[in-house]
């Protein structure tokens, strides 16, 4: 080429000169575990599902979720989001509102009428599932996406067991629970309701294998000495019966207990007509086991308190309280202190225990503690006899909704690889996204939106829900406030903050690669990844 | 307001792009097909800070001036990193010349396409710190003076760094350099020495004069923008970190920016015709300890026992600049 006067050297660019020979450490990109479905006992892949509902995509957002729950709209009114606990934005002002989106995604879908159309093949077998609770239902709807075909008795007139029979309807309102267990059975689920269970051994016959979830519902007792003139009553009792017929418990109630049962029946007992509902409880209010926000509910709708105090004997319409200590160990003992109190019922809030007699005669089933064991494949010592929620040990979760929930998904994972003879073992979840690898710089300053509350004149005449709904404004921006901690949702500061070009942006939803020919490894996109998505590994050399 | 309150979007207008925005609020950076006027292969040590900033800025001017444009470049790191003969990483229209006289070559390229009838095609000046505040101060001064139409964009990390680390004209107190070692009394730069161009440039009343970080690009871009709106002569200055001479880690180019733009030490503001528009508030405040302790060339105040009064001095020259530029106020 004829080159332009002084001229002897074409121009050559600079790509020619490979910088990545530099580099000692490589970026690389990474999916790291949040800590929101970490603790997710129902095991929800959180910041996927947001991830739609950040952008307004609420139908995929409410796919994403039912890939692992069933139950968006009641979750997202009864679950006591262990995912909120442990959300890193906590750390940087108010943790994500997670529950309060999750019930506009529920509640959006029954709205619009969303359903789950099941796509697998049918397999041909057949799986009785015990029980129409959280366990049971969820089980029941994973079974039925997998391919099999699903018969739940329970021995309710309705479906949902403690959704329905423990949980009052001021927490959820029974309209929810019945569109979310209906588009359950829509699925093909059949359902035999107002049925008992007796004998597992002889109505096993014909299913190729069983889940077993009848739940916890023989209230506990404690022996307390008691007049002839003395009203006894079990808050699981007391709570059930309200779904039909109210009982009568007269104006002044005594719970006796400290879990979430407890403040159930001690608020229920209001909605009912009791002037005066206290809650007796032999520890100090930091030790109750019901949660802080149940608590201060029963607060303001004026149910009283009297902690470090038992129940020393009831008679007529007066019971005696003994004030206790606590010991060094945090043991309460008796002080010989006694104290008189009106009451014209006493409400036994004492804990639950399984009834599982109808595992009588089943060979290789194990109880333990009342309880039946299982292995980690939620299997009991019958081969094809799974079982879960409330009748399984604590250990595997603790008794809640939501971790009854995640037992029937788990469960139903195992029990198709059963019936299909292989293993189900899921990849262990990659290492967590803690906050000190993100940098929050990035978000911006947004508090949380709460969602309203009833008035309380309201709260202690009426059994309407207590808790409001987000509008679609506030859950988008709720929404939004995730930090997508350890996974990318492609903000581009990779791709702008590399001073070697070396990013390469793929395009609306497929992310980034990384062109190590001129990668220097300076690691600027690493520290400036807000979501701690990247990380440098060393250089094989 | 250069950062302009948008709906919330999960990370705001603080990262480079952002899914959730239109595509035409997103920034340049942002864009799959930006120029990329600095291309791959430069020989800018890991985490350059100026190559950075001057892809950030010349990408922003080369989408205002819808291409034509033509980049004059001082010598300096940017011009030896870039452009060892005969290959360049310069994907724009580019001349070289010498340290000293950029923004006169720059005067003259704009007087020349005036001369062709071809003002379409817009003028950048551009160097280092020490090629602008030092060596070609007379050439830019005359520049500003005369309001030839030229935006000219200084890349200030505050030393000699291609020779070596010397102190410059802008070069901070304390700070150590080759030439002002870390011995002494006052160890580092004296005090009471250097210049800020940047006030200089708005006493020559000229059209528009800006400061801006690599650690805030939509504001940087905002104000490249807002410059090439204007005709005449235009000042940025552009706070780019250098891992080099700064002695800092290669990943902390951004962060060091952001910290010396949030302690105070480096305000962040835009004039026009020599007076203040807007300034952009701190908005996490921090001492100027965070600034200082993480950059090697201030390793000398934290030894034992640690410098607390030139510390204090330093903090004392933050807390002026809060006041003067009004960089805090105050909230509840």
């Amino acid at each position: 080429m004829e080159k332009p006067f002084a001229i002897t050297l074409e121009t050559g660019s600079s790509l020619a000169n490979k910088t990545g020979a530099w580099r000692t450490e490589r970026p690389v990109y990474v999916t790291r575990t949040p800590p929101c479905s970490r603790n997710c006992p129902a095991g929800e892949n959180v910041r996927g599902w947001l991830y739609h509902a950040e952008s307004g995509d609420y139908e995929t957002a409410w796919r994403t979720l039912m890939a692992d729950n069933p139950f968006p709209a009641i979750m997202g009114r009864v679950c006591y989001h262990p995912c909120q606990t442990a959300c890193n934005r906590g750390r940087l002002d108010e943790a994500v509102g997670i529950n309060a989106v999750e019930r506009f995604l529920g509640d959006e879908a029954i709205r619009r009428g969303w359903t789950v159309p099941v796509e697998a093949e049918p397999s041909g077998r057949r799986v009785l599932v015990v029980g129409a609770g959280p366990a049971g239902l969820s089980a029941a709807y994973h079974l039925t996406l997998l391919g099999h075909a699903v018969t739940v008795v329970d021995s309710a007139e309705a479906p949902g067991g403690m959704m329905r029979y423990g949980i009052p309807r001021y927490r959820l309102p029974r309209d929810v629970l019945d569109a979310e267990v209906g588009r359950i059975a829509d699925m093909g689920v059949t359902f035999e309701l107002g049925r008992t269970v007796t004998n597992l051994r002889d109505e096993m016959r014909g299913y190729d294998a069983v889940f077993l979830a009848v739940g916890a519902h023989v209230g506990r007792r404690a022996y307390i000495p008691a007049g002839d003139s003395a009203r006894i009553l079990d808050a699981i009792r007391v709570l059930r019966d309200t779904e039909n017929e109210p009982p009568r418990l007269g104006r002044r109630v005594v719970v006796y207990g400290g879990g979430n049962t407890a403040m159930d029946a001690a608020r229920t007992a209001r909605r009912l007509g009791a002037t005066d509902a206290v809650v007796v409880y032999r520890r100090t209010r930091d030790r109750m086991p019901a949660h802080d926000f149940e608590v201060e509910e029963a607060l303001e709708e004026g149910v009283r308190m009297k902690w470090l105090s038992t129940i020393a004997r009831a008679d007529g319409e007066k019971i005696v309280i003994e004030r206790m200590r606590l010991d060094e160990t945090g043991f309460p003992q008796p002080t010989g202190e006694y104290e008189e109190l009106a009451a014209d019922t006493v409400v036994l809030a004492l804990g639950q225990e399984p009834d599982l007699s109808l595992l009588d005669g089943l060979p290789g089933v194990e109880l333990e503690n009342g309880v039946v064991k299982v292995g980690e494949n939620l299997m009991t010592g019958c081969p094809g006899v799974f079982a879960g929620g409330d009748i399984v040990p604590a250990e595997l979760g603790g008794r809640t909704v939501t971790v009854a929930v995640g037992h029937g998904r788990t469960a139903a994972r195992h029990i198709d690889a059963w019936l299909r003879d292989t293993e189900y073992r899921p990849a262990p979840p990659p290492p967590p996204a803690t906050f000190d690898l993100l940098n929050t710089w990035y978000f911006s300053d947004a508090p949380a939106r709460l969602r309203p509350r009833l008035d309380l004149a309201r709260r202690v005449t009426t059994f309407d829900e207590v808790q409001g709904g987000l509008d679609e404004d506030t859950a988008l921006f709720e929404a939004r406030r995730c930090m997508s901690c350890g996974d990318c949702f492609e903000c581009d500061n990779c791709y702008g903050v590399c001073p070697d070009n070396a990013i390469v942006k793929l395009g609306p939803g497929k992310r980034f690669a990384i062109d190590y020919d001129y990668c220097k490894g300076c690691g600027l996109c690493v520290a400036e990844c807000p979501a701690g998505a990247i990380m440098m590994v060393p250089e094989q050399t | 307001m250069p950062a302009q309150q948008i709906k919330f979007y999960q990370t705001g207008s603080l990262v480079v792009g952002n899914r959730l925005l239109d595509p035409d609020k997103r920034t340049v950076q942002a864009d799959t097909h930006r120029p990329n006027a600095l291309t791959s292969g430069h020989r800018a040590c890991q985490g350059c800070g100026e190559a950075l900033g001057a892809r950030y800025a010349v990408d922003a001017a080369i989408r205002a001036a819808e291409g034509r444009m033509v980049v004059v470049n001082a010598t300096g790191c940017l011009e030896v990193f870039s452009t060892p003969y005969p290959e360049t990483s310069w994907q724009v229209a580019w001349i070289h010349s010498l340290f000293g006289n950029a923004p006169a070559v720059a005067t003259g390229v704009a007087a020349a396409l005036k001369a062709k009838g071809r003002t379409d095609v817009r003028v950048v000046g551009q160097g280092g710190d020490g090629g602008t505040v030092d060596i070609g101060f007379a050439c830019l001064s005359g520049m500003f003076e005369r309001n030839d139409d030229v935006l000219y964009i200084c890349y200030d990390n505050q030393a000699y760094m291609n020779t070596g680390v010397q102190r410059s004209g802008a070069t901070p107190p304390a700070a150590r350099t080759m030439t002002t070692q870390a011995v002494g009394d006052e160890p580092g730069n004296p005090f009471g020495q250097g210049k800020n161009v940047p006030l200089i440039a708005m006493a020559h009343e000229i059209p528009y004069v800006a400061t801006a970080t690599v650690a805030d690009l939509r504001d940087l871009e905002y104000k490249v923008r807002r410059a090439m709106e204007f005709r005449g002569a235009r000042y940025l200055h552009v706070l780019v970190p250098c891992p080099l001479g700064w002695a800092t880690a290669s990943c902390d180019t951004i962060k060091v920016a952001r910290l010396a733009k949030e302690s105070g030490l480096f305000p962040v503001f835009e004039a026009e015709s020599g007076e203040i528009t807007s300034v952009s508030p701190i908005r996490r405040r921090v001492p100027v300890e965070e600034y200082l302790k993480i950059q090697g060339r201030y390793a000398h105040l934290f030894g034992d026992p640690p410098r607390t009064d030139v510390i204090a001095a330093i903090q004392a020259m933050a807390d002026r600049n809060i006041r003067r530029f009004r960089l805090w106020t105050e909230v509840d």
